[in-house]
């Protein structure tokens, strides 16, 4: 187990035209889940590269144990990497897969064999041991990959998109099992995604990423209900956040919270919602219109949950609310949050 | 049976019933459907369809230039010589006299033939090593990224884009029995006192006749390979490094075993490449010292043609050709089994 930690780390690339990385401060907690979370392009994939040592960063320090490991080759970072394809060697034996970093670190045969069971064991592929990867599904792929990881018993584990090639119904149950596996070998694990769903069900903190730069970390919970900026407020959560212009401010909130003027108990922002549509989703209603009664006239989205039974139709206005301690507001001109 | 029947009618009775309806009921729709179709086929006919809609045609118009050439340059000057080996042709006497295998014993009679064989084989498996082996290091510095890249691309592959005849003819200068510049470059290092009449030692001269055709040929398999090693997904390698695998380990356990159906392609290139070959041993050597460097394309080439004696030396080329497609079988097949690992 051990601690990363990235200070001012910067990666440009194309001398120095792309900066992918920029000036990024993170640091892991013991043992943490940490999700880098962004959308294509942000620079998640290669914060975690420049963490596992295949790219060099152009500036800043990476830190593992408190131990600066720039100018050290990926294999003496104590690392274990998991690629976005798994890169399983084809032409190897599921075993000969998993012991190839045991016999890389020249551990005695015995040790070998041992480590790989045990390996094997813990993520049930035992009877997968003879078989070539091309023989194996997706999801058996995925679990060989982390096996691989695991015999090496690195202080860091490096997911990069782990799930993206797993078909919806297997990535369920994956990210299940891959939460299971590491709160049972209870390794600091950095994990990179572009889906706010694996972020937010895997994550112990996440760390959400923009254009090269950390928006905000935080827990989960923090991430969603407390945005530290109209980025992260409307890039995570589906539908994602209404924003209304008032002013110098953008008022936020979430979909859910817009309801039925009933609905909202104590201190409530009463709106008006013209209804254009209405969408029925696995058991909520989407109800998408145009609010007003907060700031400029905005199209908004507000979500029912099947507990709201009251009659919608399109084309009709009705009475809203949003409980005003559910408001957060944002500074128009930069999108960050302001305190009010 | 009996019960079969009975089904057997029943099926059918509906079944032309449908086709009853379909007579007599579809007719109409018939015309309605016909008359748009042989509209559209109309306009179709009047430029819709060109001739790069037609396929077949066009097919067999893409084919044609190569199946023409390998008729005219393989297939007629194989069935020849096939006729040849079984006939007293000569230079001076054309008229074609059938007899039979009698080419085939004078040349397995005559000793040089043998020599030639064992030539040609210790010829081709030494080259290969080498063409393998260099070929193999220059592809890994054909993929790296370093400065002037392109100066060393453009230099490796030289002896390739250079004919074989102008190449082997700066060969034969370089190694001249009195004023060869490896000698001279020899003696100023002090390691030679003479000359090392390079082409005159039946040993040397093998050994010479090898090494420019290992020079001629590396470039190719290097390029074979420089395009497996460019497929390998770049994950691959940086797994391994990841889990901690030095560049030996590296290139043993992951690149080469990835690369294996692409080696075995560029082997079976250089194999046949080297087998058929007869221009740098006929600019080197001519065959000499005594035959020490006689392969079976020239021996054939100066029976049949130099010695005017047609017949043999279609025999002697002819034997070539159960040894090439066994090579060729045998490396295909290595192949396939790779691919489907």
């Amino acid at each position: 187990m051990a601690i990363v930690e990235v200070r001012n780390l910067t990666k440009e690339f194309d001398g120095g035209k792309v900066r992918a990385v920029d000036g990024v401060d993170l640091a892991t907690k013991e043992g943490e889940y940490l999700v880098l979370l962004g959308p294509s392009g942000c620079g998640k994939t290669t914060l975690l590269r420049s963490i596992a040592g295949l790219e060099q960063p152009t500036s800043g320090d990476i830190l593992i144990d408190g131990n600066v490991v720039n100018d050290l080759p990926p294999r003496a970072r104590k690392i274990a990497m998991v690629f976005q394809s798994y890169a399983l060697y084809p032409h190897k034996t599921v075993l000969a897969n998993i012991v190839f970093p045991l016999r890389a670190a020249k551990l005695p045969l015995e040790d070998r064999r041992r480590k790989a069971n045990w390996a094997a064991e813990l993520l049930g592929i035992r009877h997968l041991l003879e078989r070539k990867p091309r023989q194996l599904s997706g999801g058996e792929r995925q679990r060989v990959a982390l096996a691989r990881a695991l015999v090496r018993e690195p202080a860091v584990f490096l997911l990069d998109e782990p799930l993206s090639n797993l078909d919806a119904k297997l990535r369920a149950s994956a990210r299940d099992e891959l939460k299971r596996f590491q709160q049972e070998v209870g390794t600091t694990t950095i994990y990179v995604t572009h889906d706010q769903v694996e972020a937010m069900g895997l994550g112990d903190r996440i760390a959400v990423l923009s254009q090269g730069k950390v928006r905000q970390i935080g827990r989960p919970v923090d991430v969603y209900d407390d945005p530290a900026d109209t980025f992260v407020a409307t890039f995570i959560g589906s539908p994602p956040m209404n924003l209304v212009a008032r002013g110098d401010t953008l008022v936020g909130f979430r979909p859910e919270h817009l309801l039925p003027a009933s609905y909202v108990k104590g201190d409530a922002q009463p709106v008006k919602l013209t209804v254009d549509r209405l969408e029925y989703l696995s058991g909520d209603r989407h109800v998408y219109g145009t609010v007003t009664g907060v700031g400029e006239r905005t199209r908004v989205i507000a979500r029912l949950p099947a507990t709201v039974g009251d009659p919608i139709e399109s084309g009709r206005e009705y009475d809203f609310a949003v409980s005003r301690d559910r408001l957060r507001h944002f500074d128009a001109a930069t999108g960050l949050r302001s305190v009010s | 049976m009996s019960e079969g029947l009975p089904e057997g009618i029943d099926r059918h009775a509906p079944r032309s019933a449908a086709e009853g309806r379909h007579g007599s009921e579809g007719l109409p729709e018939g015309i309605d459907r016909h008359a748009p179709r042989s509209a559209a086929e109309g306009r179709h006919s009047s430029g819709g369809r060109k001739l790069a809609d037609r396929e077949g045609t066009l097919a067999w118009l893409f084919l044609m230039p190569s199946v023409v050439y390998i008729i005219a340059l393989v297939g007629v000057p194989f069935v020849l010589a096939v006729g040849f080996a079984v006939s007293d042709v000569t230079a001076g006497d054309p008229s074609f006299d059938f007899v039979g295998l009698a080419n085939f014993r004078a040349i397995f009679d005559d000793p040089v033939f043998w020599r030639s064989l064992g030539n040609t084989f210790l010829f081709t498996g030494v080259s290969m090593i080498f063409i393998v082996i260099f070929g193999k290091i220059l592809a890994n510095i054909l993929v790296a990224d370093f400065k002037g890249k392109w100066i060393v691309r453009f230099l490796v592959l030289l002896p390739w884009t250079t004919p074989a005849t102008l190449g082997a003819i700066a060969w034969l200068w370089l190694l001249d029995s009195i004023f060869s510049p490896i000698d001279w470059v020899l003696r100023k290092l002090g390691f030679i006192d003479g000359n090392m009449y390079w082409l005159g030692e039946p040993q040397l001269a093998m050994g010479s006749v090898i090494a420019v055709h290992v020079w001629r040929l590396t470039p190719l398999a290097a390029v074979i390979m420089m395009a497996g090693l460019v497929a390998i997904p770049r994950d691959m390698d940086e797994a391994a490094r990841v889990d901690g695998a030095g560049f030996w380990r590296r290139m043993f356990e992951v690149t080469i075993p990835l690369t294996l159906p692409v080696i075995a392609v560029s082997a079976l290139f250089g194999a046949i490449f080297t087998f058929t070959d007869m221009a740098v041993v006929d600019v080197l050597t001519n065959g000499g010292p005594n035959n020490a460097t006689q392969v079976l394309t020239s021996w054939a080439f100066f029976r049949g043609i130099d010695g005017g004696d047609v017949g043999q030396g279609a025999a002697v080329a002819l034997f070539l050709f159960p040894l090439l497609l066994a090579a060729a079988i045998a490396i295909l097949r290595a192949v396939r089994k790779l691919e489907v690992r």
